[in-house]
This record gives C-alpha cells, sequence and structure tokens, in this order.
C-alpha cells in the first residue's frame, strides 16, 4: 500500500517545511509576562484588620508543552514605599535593659509581600535571586553609615527583616500564584493590618525551567480613608488649629462633667 | 467595642479606656490629684506609644484640672497672682521640657527616659508619702496630738533676694523659687504627661508655706495653662496628642472625679495618704520591673529622619 505511506510522508515533510523555515527566519515570539491591577488605589479604613490583594496577570505567548510540566514560575511582590529605618538593640548597663547600638538603613521598602508558585528555594538558584534583589532575605538593605564593620550590619539587616517578617509585613505567600489557564494566572498577596500607605510597586517576575526571563510591574496607591484618617490628616496639616481644638475639647468636656456630675 | 486611634494608630477596646479614665478620675477626685501621673503609665501599660501616652496625658489633664478650678474659684481658693508666676516658669520648663523630648526621640532613648523618671519620682514621692501617712497614723492611734506646724518658721528659701507679695496667700517670699518651682513643673508636665499637682502640692506647702487652702485651686490652676502649653506644642511639633483617646479618657475621669471626691470626704487624711502612697509606689514598682525583665525583643524599628 504504497499510496497512503507516501501520503503520510508527505504530511510530515510538509509539517518539516513548515516547521524549519519558521525557526529559521521569525523565532517563537519570546515569552513575556503581563500583570494588571482592578485599580489603581486601595482605600483602607481605620478598622482594617489585614487583606488579601489578588493581582491577575498573564504569560505571553506561552510555550505550551514547558506550561504543561510546570515549568514556568512566577513570583509576585508588592512592595511598599521605600524608607529610612533606625534599627536598635537593647543591652543591659547596670541590669537596665537601654537602647545601646543602631545602624540606619536607607530606602528599606516598608512592607514586602511575595507570593510564588512554588517555595522559593524549588524556583531558581539562590544566585539569580540575589541578581534580582528578589526575596525579602534577597533585599539589599543600605545602611546609612558604611563605615560600620560588616558583621554589625549584618546582625542588624538580619533584624531588620526578622522584625519586620513578626510584624506581617515582610510575608511569603508560597502557592499564593496558580494558573488559571495555560497563560492565566492569579496572586494573592497578603496586606499586613499595619501596612503603609503610600506608592506601592506590584511587580511580576516570570521563570521558565529555573531561567529568568522577563518582569513587569504596576504601581499600586494605598491610602487610609474615613474619620479616623481626617484627623491624622488635620493633626499633621494643621496642627496648631489641632492642638488648640485638643485644648477646648478638654476644657468643654472639664465644664460639662462638671455641671452633668457636680457633687458639691 | 474596639475603637481605632487615629495617632496612635493601634485598635483598641473603647470601655477599658472609659474604665481607665473613670478609675483615676476617680482617684484623682478622692486624692485631689490630676491624676496624669496614674494615667500616663497605665496608657503604656495598655501598649500606647509612650510619646503618645505623654501628649495625650497632658490633654487629658487639662480638663481634670479645668473642673477643679472652676470649683476653687466659686470658693474663692486660688490666688491668681501666685498662679501666674508659677505659669511663667512653667511655661519656660515646659518649652525646655519639649526640645529635650524630641531630643531623646531621635536617639531612641525617650521610651527608658519616661520610665525612669517615672519610677525615680513615683518611687521617691510614694516612699516620703507612705512615711509620713504612717506616723501620723501611728501617732493618732497612740492618741498624741499631731506635732503643730511651726508656722513662723522661716528656711533659706526665704532669704533669697526678688521678694514678691503674694496678698491671697499671705505671702511675702523671693519670686526665684517660685519660677524655680514652675520651670521644673513644667519640664515634668512636657516629658511625663503629668499635671504636676502630686510635686507642685507639697512643695507648695513644705518649701513656699503656702496656706494649705488655697494650695491645690492655685496649683490645678496653673497646670491648666501648663499642660495645655504642653498640649499646643506636642501637637505642633511631635503630633503626638491624639484627641479621640484624650477625649475617652477626659469622659471616664470627669465623672469618676466627682463620686471620687464624695468618697474621699468619708476617709481621713492620713488614710487617704497612706492609700495613694502605695498606689504610688505599686506604678513605680511596675515600671520598674519593665526596666530590668529580658525585653522579649531586643532589636526595635522606627522612622529616621536623614534629612
Amino acid at each position: 500500500m504504497p499510496a497512503p505511506k507516501a501520503f503520510a510522508t508527505a504530511i510530515l515533510l510538509s509539517l518539516l517545511a513548515a516547521a524549519v523555515p519558521a525557526k529559521a527566519q521569525t523565532p517563537l515570539p519570546p515569552e513575556g509576562i503581563q500583570i494588571g491591577l482592578s485599580t489603581d488605589n486601595v482605600s483602607i479604613t481605620a478598622g482594617f484588620s489585614g487583606a488579601d490583594l489578588t493581582i491577575f496577570g498573564s504569560l505571553e505567548n506561552p510555550d505550551p508543552l514547558v506550561a504543561r510540566q510546570g515549568r514556568y514560575d512566577v513570583i509576585v511582590v508588592l512592595e511598599g514605599p521605600p524608607r529610612p529605618v533606625v534599627v536598635r538593640r537593647k543591652d543591659r548597663v547596670l541590669g537596665v535593659w537601654v537602647n545601646l547600638d543602631s545602624e540606619t538603613f536607607e530606602n528599606v521598602p516598608m512592607s514586602y509581600s511575595v507570593a510564588t508558585t512554588r517555595p522559593l528555594q524549588d524556583i531558581t538558584e539562590p544566585n539569580s535571586y540575589k541578581q534580582l534583589s528578589l526575596g525579602a532575605s534577597n533585599l539589599y538593605m543600605q545602611p546609612a553609615d558604611a563605615g560600620d564593620s560588616p558583621a554589625t550590619i549584618e546582625e542588624f539587616t538580619a533584624a531588620l527583616r526578622d522584625r519586620k517578617s513578626a510584624t506581617g509585613l515582610y510575608s511569603e505567600n508560597v502557592g499564593g500564584v496558580q494558573f488559571l489557564s495555560q497563560n492565566l494566572f492569579r496572586a494573592t498577596v497578603r496586606l499586613a493590618p499595619n501596612v503603609p500607605v503610600g506608592t506601592h510597586k506590584a511587580r511580576a517576575f516570570l521563570f521558565k525551567s529555573g531561567l529568568f526571563i522577563k518582569e513587569s510591574s504596576a504601581q499600586l496607591e494605598i491610602r487610609k480613608s474615613g474619620f479616623e484618617q481626617s484627623i491624622f490628616r488635620v493633626a499633621h496639616d494643621y496642627s496648631f488649629l489641632y492642638g488648640v481644638f485638643a485644648i477646648s475639647l478638654a476644657m468643654i468636656t472639664g465644664w460639662l462633667g462638671r455641671l452633668v456630675f457636680r457633687k458639691d | 467595642m474596639g475603637i481605632y486611634l487615629p495617632i496612635a494608630e493601634i485598635s483598641v477596646n473603647v470601655f477599658v479606656l472609659l474604665a481607665m479614665g473613670a478609675a483615676v478620675g476617680f482617684l484623682s477626685g478622692m486624692f485631689g490629684v490630676g491624676g496624669g501621673f496614674l494615667i500616663t503609665p497605665l496608657l503604656i501599660f495598655y501598649n500606647i506609644p509612650p510619646a503618645i501616652a505623654v501628649a495625650t496625658g497632658a490633654n487629658q489633664v487639662i480638663a481634670s484640672s479645668f473642673s477643679g478650678v472652676l470649683s476653687h474659684m466659686k470658693r474663692g481658693t486660688l490666688d491668681f497672682k501666685l498662679g501666674g508666676v508659677l505659669l511663667a516658669g512653667g511655661i519656660v520648663g515646659s518649652t525646655g521640657g519639649i526640645y529635650v523630648f524630641a531630643f531623646l526621640r531621635r536617639l531612641g532613648q525617650l521610651d527608658l527616659f519616661i520610665s525612669l523618671l517615672y519610677v525615680v519620682l513615683l518611687g521617691t514621692v510614694g516612699g516620703l508619702m507612705l512615711v509620713e501617712s504612717v506616723n501620723a497614723l501611728r501617732a493618732t492611734r497612740s492618741g498624741a496630738a499631731p506635732a503643730l506646724k511651726k508656722s513662723g518658721q522661716h528656711n533659706w528659701i526665704h532669704r533669697l533676694p526678688l521678694k514678691m507679695r503674694f496678698r491671697a496667700s499671705k505671702l511675702f517670699v523671693s519670686v526665684i523659687p517660685v519660677l524655680g518651682l514652675g520651670a521644673g513643673i513644667g519640664f515634668l508636665s512636657s516629658i511625663m504627661g503629668v499635671g504636676g499637682g502630686f510635686i507642685m502640692v507639697p512643695a507648695l506647702i513644705y518649701l513656699l508655706k503656702v496656706p494649705t487652702n488655697v494650695v491645690i485651686g492655685t496649683s490645678l490652676f496653673q497646670i491648666i495653662f501648663t499642660s495645655a502649653y504642653t498640649t499646643l506644642v506636642h501637637a505642633t511639633t511631635n503630633q503626638t496628642v491624639d484627641v479621640v483617646l484624650a477625649f475617652l479618657l477626659m469622659a471616664g475621669g470627669v465623672a469618676g472625679a466627682q463620686y471620687g471626691a464624695k468618697a474621699g470626704q468619708r476617709l481621713r487624711g492620713e488614710q487617704l495618704r497612706a492609700l495613694l502612697a502605695l498606689l504610688v509606689l505599686a506604678v513605680a514598682i511596675r515600671l520598674a520591673i519593665d526596666l530590668f525583665v529580658t525585653p522579649p525583643n531586643l532589636y526595635s524599628l522606627s522612622g529616621a529622619d536623614l534629612n
């Protein structure tokens, strides 16, 4: 039966013919990653007790084979605004615990929430995390006084990360990124109850079989709203009037209290 | 019921704060003190940051002092001139205190300094009061008449220059110790968030020999202005006055104070002073323990001003 065989060969050839030149002329478009936020600002009220923020994203031109084998990994980071931070260490002086040594760091992200498809150590090498400065333990904390001994700086950097993790400001959500389809993924990052207000940066990193491919980012404004926030703003923007108000409130309360509860 | 404090930036229970205010108000009405020296440590025990506890404590003191001054004005037991001179000193002391406060905050030593001041002052005042009141209690029990005050006796303070006459207090005394006393109280007010009545009252009686009946009214009068000034300066330089917190404490406080004053009339002076002394000592001991116990975290973070 030569005819069917020839037919099959022809198909194979034509497939090859289609594939080979395509690879040579226009290589497979590179994979990319995009994330989208449903809103570019989030208002949290006074009673905010922490929440999960969902970020959707998609892979561009994923290789179906790689995707099926689950060799794409995504890490999403929500990084809070950078501020200078002082880390202080208490030591005993004559039995009393006193803040003695301190180290100031510049541009420390106030918060740093990570969501990943798998545990960080399974995605790629520690070195590439370092190069990307990705993950709370790889963030470079720049000391304000570079003249301090490396051991001291290391100790205070570790304490800084530890305190931030303890208060939930630096968090890691393993499995927080899930693929909904070959292209679409959903990342859940945690917002701590004391999440700082300001401009947060959401960044997504795409890895393919342990290799970093691409990064994409978006900005998110977190602000507080409500009555308490108005008080906070007045206290900072109109501090003199606020002080006068506080004093008047005290006097009126004192006077009213005497009227209402007078016993003499 | 939880409420979020806008400046302290933490959630607290409304009823705990109202009860705290009422309890301190009751005691302050009973003993005739402002209660700032109890409010501030209590707030610190309740995890309010010390800087906010101090500034808000000063704000709360205004309410209870104002309420008290109104009754003293009515009774005429208030020496405005003496209060005015004390106040002049108070403003100077308070201004200095605010600078020291901001400086210590930058150094990261504010919390320690506040605790140490409280331990030393409350320990001393409480200890002295306890000894004095126990002696008085013993004396009355053994039937001996209480020692009469030697009113004619003058001490070194009365030999200082720049004398001034205070008619309502029947006093002719140098302004130097009066200004100095005012300044000292002003300093404490801005650093500790207290009115300073617990130091002012004995100082006026024992050092300046001001007649007891005008002492409390005059002391309260000057405390209103010193703590109002302290509140204003804390509000403008440190933004640490929390009106929501202050209001809850005041509301509980003014109610408690009136009942406390009534209860106080049923107890004898020495018993009252002994009780107050024990209370003051208890607060001092509690604060002292915190200084010596190993903290759960040796490291702490705070914002820095690099500019």
